[in-house]
């Protein structure tokens, strides 16, 4: 195992679009971890006259930074023009009401001014915090949920694989019928069979699982067949011509000669899961409203029309586009540490 | 009555069209401490006998007729759990690739406590001093430093010492080594074999050990099977053997490895190659290789000629040795 941890950096040293893409993935994981406090509002806190507010301006007052509060006119196709007041400053601080950064409350001069690093939704909230807080849903979907449809695919095609036979055979033609089903039809029936008014962590949880549910099948298959190989080898013939019993050999004496090739696997599908998480999101099923992720942060940008007036409402699909490149850049580098033959 | 007596054991596999037949109806029988050579050229079905022994071949591809008695105990028809009571605690294996044989995942320690804590009701620090101690008997240095070391870092010769004291941790009263020192050199050989002699010895077990080595066999075996073509063809005590055999095949085995059968100082090999199963021909199974084939060879498969402890399945064997 620590050959291939040294072969996994080896590849990294050479590959660099890997270790950049790695560096990326570190950053966006920090990133949704302290979400909260680098975020510059919560991802709640609207500000109806701020309606679409373009990204904000950032003056200099010599290095302390500032902006201007704005007030919006309306064009002739009645939507909003920003401009800025610049008779009135509003200065930008460190560590403002629990966040690292943010409009300093001045009791003295109060302000409506707001900042906007990245602009704002249709009902004035800061897409930077949404988006940050998006993240926090989005970047560990697909890890729970590829968790989870691993250990389900080690269990089922771990035992279809040992034990053979009828079991075996019963085991993957209920797979089959699972990958028969088209993916994402399959995830919209199942979303559709379920209340859509739940908890919010009801549903995150419930997205989860219905992920988990689709993934698992596939792997299962080669789980199976990483187990009909695996159990033929000396040291499991000898672990059973000296009485260890069947569980035991299964557990111990297969299963984790798997590993390897799972961790890759897994690495690899972790993209699917958070493009079909999006996707989900994307259509309403999903993540609901106030709750945000990448998927229904996008959901602002489907029009056309939209995407002309407020371009900043695609800035989701970028960190989105980021995150599954980076995982498959990653996956793929991991695959390579690997692969035997993987020298060339 | 012996310890193990086989009567009439066949094997064969399950394929598309039939059945393949491996094992030909053998019978043998080893006694508590004694040490039966099992001798024979590749696929002339001595690995699928061990495995039988052990009831290791996979039951839906293969089957398995005749009776192997362990001390007194049927154990063909047995369950999966009932084999487990065997495996390991009556009747133990070494096999032959010592570099394949462990996990190589897990410490040597670990594998060796997983065995000795399925036979012994012991744990902790009495199962690792346990472990440790088995790691000694086998002749490895620094036995409780070396629990930790994985099989890799191992050589292959200290490698098959640990698999040979995982076979031993159950104390069973039979061994069965499958060319246990086919894949290691020769001066390790030397001393894997004195200490399977030195092992038996002390656990006063039968030992089954399977090899094309005539040198091997005549170094450890008491009594020797020669098999060909899924059956045995001569048995009967290894000097006796080895000396002055009968069988066409076995002499044929002898005269090509030096030190047995000089003849005029020249090494003879067998010439054709063994009929893979399936493709064995009618009457005896030797006859299209052997040089005292007569017509009856063709036709009729020679009986096992009981001949006080020799026994010799020959139309025309030799009778007697310059």
């Amino acid at each position: 195992m620590n050959r291939r941890i040294d072969s996994f950096r080896q590849i990294l040293s050479r590959n660099r679009a890997a270790s950049a893409a790695l560096g990326m993935l570190i950053l966006l994981y920090l990133l949704a971890l302290f979400a909260p406090f680098l975020s510059p509002y919560d991802p709640d806190d609207e500000s109806r006259p701020h309606s679409w507010a373009t990204p904000s301006r950032i003056h200099f007052d010599g290095i302390r930074p500032y902006v201007h509060p704005v007030s919006f006119t309306f064009d002739d196709q009645a939507q909003r023009i920003y401009v800025e007041d610049t008779a009135v400053k509003a200065h930008l601080g460190l560590f403002v009401r629990g966040h690292l950064f943010g409009v300093v409350d001045d009791p003295a001069n109060p302000t409506t001014a707001r900042l906007y690093l990245l602009g704002a939704d249709s009902r004035g909230r800061d897409l930077l915090s949404r988006l940050l807080a998006g993240s926090r849903i989005s970047l560990t979907i697909g890890v729970v949920g590829v968790t989870i449809s691993t250990l389900i695919a080690l269990l089922i095609g771990g035992i279809a694989g040992f034990a053979g036979g009828r079991v075996d055979w019963v085991l993957m033609r209920i797979c089959e019928i699972v990958m028969l089903v088209p993916g994402f039809y399959l995830l919209m029936l199942l979303r559709a069979a379920l209340p859509l008014d739940w908890d919010s962590r009801v549903v995150y949880a419930s997205i989860v699982l219905i992920l988990s549910f689709i993934g698992w099948a596939g792997l299962a298959r080669i789980v199976r067949g990483l187990v009909l190989s695996i159990r033929e080898r000396d040291h499991v013939v000898a672990a059973r011509a000296l009485g260890v019993p069947p569980w035991r050999i299964l557990t111990r004496h297969v299963l984790p000669h798997t590993w390897g090739f799972l961790a890759v696997q897994a690495t690899l599908s972790i993209p699917g899961y958070i493009v079909a998480e999006s996707g989900l999101s994307l259509l309403g099923l999903g993540i609901q409203d106030p709750q945000t992720s990448w998927g229904n942060l996008l959901q602002e940008a489907m029009s056309i029309a939209e995407i002309r007036l407020h371009p900043w409402s695609l800035l989701p699909g970028l960190f989105l586009f980021f995150a599954v490149l980076s995982w498959n850049l990653v996956g793929d580098a991991l695959r390579d540490a690997f692969d035997p033959r993987g020298d060339e | 009555m012996s310890l193990l007596q086989v009567q009439n054991l066949s094997a064969s596999f399950r394929n598309a069209t039939g059945a393949v037949q491996v094992v030909d109806s053998i019978s043998f029988s080893v006694e508590a401490g004694e040490t039966l050579g099992l001798v024979g050229e590749s696929g002339c079905g001595k690995s699928v006998t061990a495995q039988a022994l052990l009831g290791l071949l996979p039951a839906r591809k293969s089957i398995v007729t005749g009776s192997i008695e362990l001390s007194g105990q049927e154990l063909t028809g047995l369950d999966g759990p009932g084999w487990r009571k065997v495996r390991g605690k009556r009747i133990a294996m070494v096999f032959q690739d010592p570099m394949t044989s462990l996990n190589p995942l897990l410490t040597i320690g670990v594998q060796l406590e997983e065995v000795l804590a399925l036979h012994q009701n012991l744990s902790g620090r009495a199962l690792r001093d346990e472990a440790a101690s088995w790691l000694a008997k086998v002749g490895i240095p620094d036995p409780s430093n070396r629990l930790e070391a994985y099989p890799f870092e191992f050589s292959g010769g200290m490698r098959q010492r640990v698999l040979i004291a995982l076979a031993l941790a159950g104390k069973p009263d039979l061994l069965v080594a499958d060319e246990p020192t086919t894949a290691l050199d020769v001066t390790i050989q030397a001393q894997i074999l004195e200490l399977l002699r030195r092992l038996q010895e002390e656990l006063g077990m039968g030992m089954i050990f399977i090899t094309h080595d005539l040198g091997v066999v005549e170094r450890i075996s008491d009594r020797v099977a020669v098999m060909y073509a899924g059956r045995i063809v001569e048995s009967g005590p290894s000097s006796q053997i080895l000396s002055s055999p009968r069988h066409p095949y076995t002499n044929g085995l002898l005269e090509s490895v030096p030190g047995f059968r000089p003849r005029d100082g020249r090494l003879v090999s067998i010439g054709g190659t063994v009929p893979s199963p399936g493709n064995w021909p009618a009457g005896c199974r030797f006859h299209p290789r052997c040089d005292r084939a007569i017509d009856i060879c063709k036709i009729d498969a020679p009986k096992s000629d009981v001949d006080s402890d020799r026994i010799c399945a020959c139309h025309a064997p030799i009778e007697d040795h310059p």
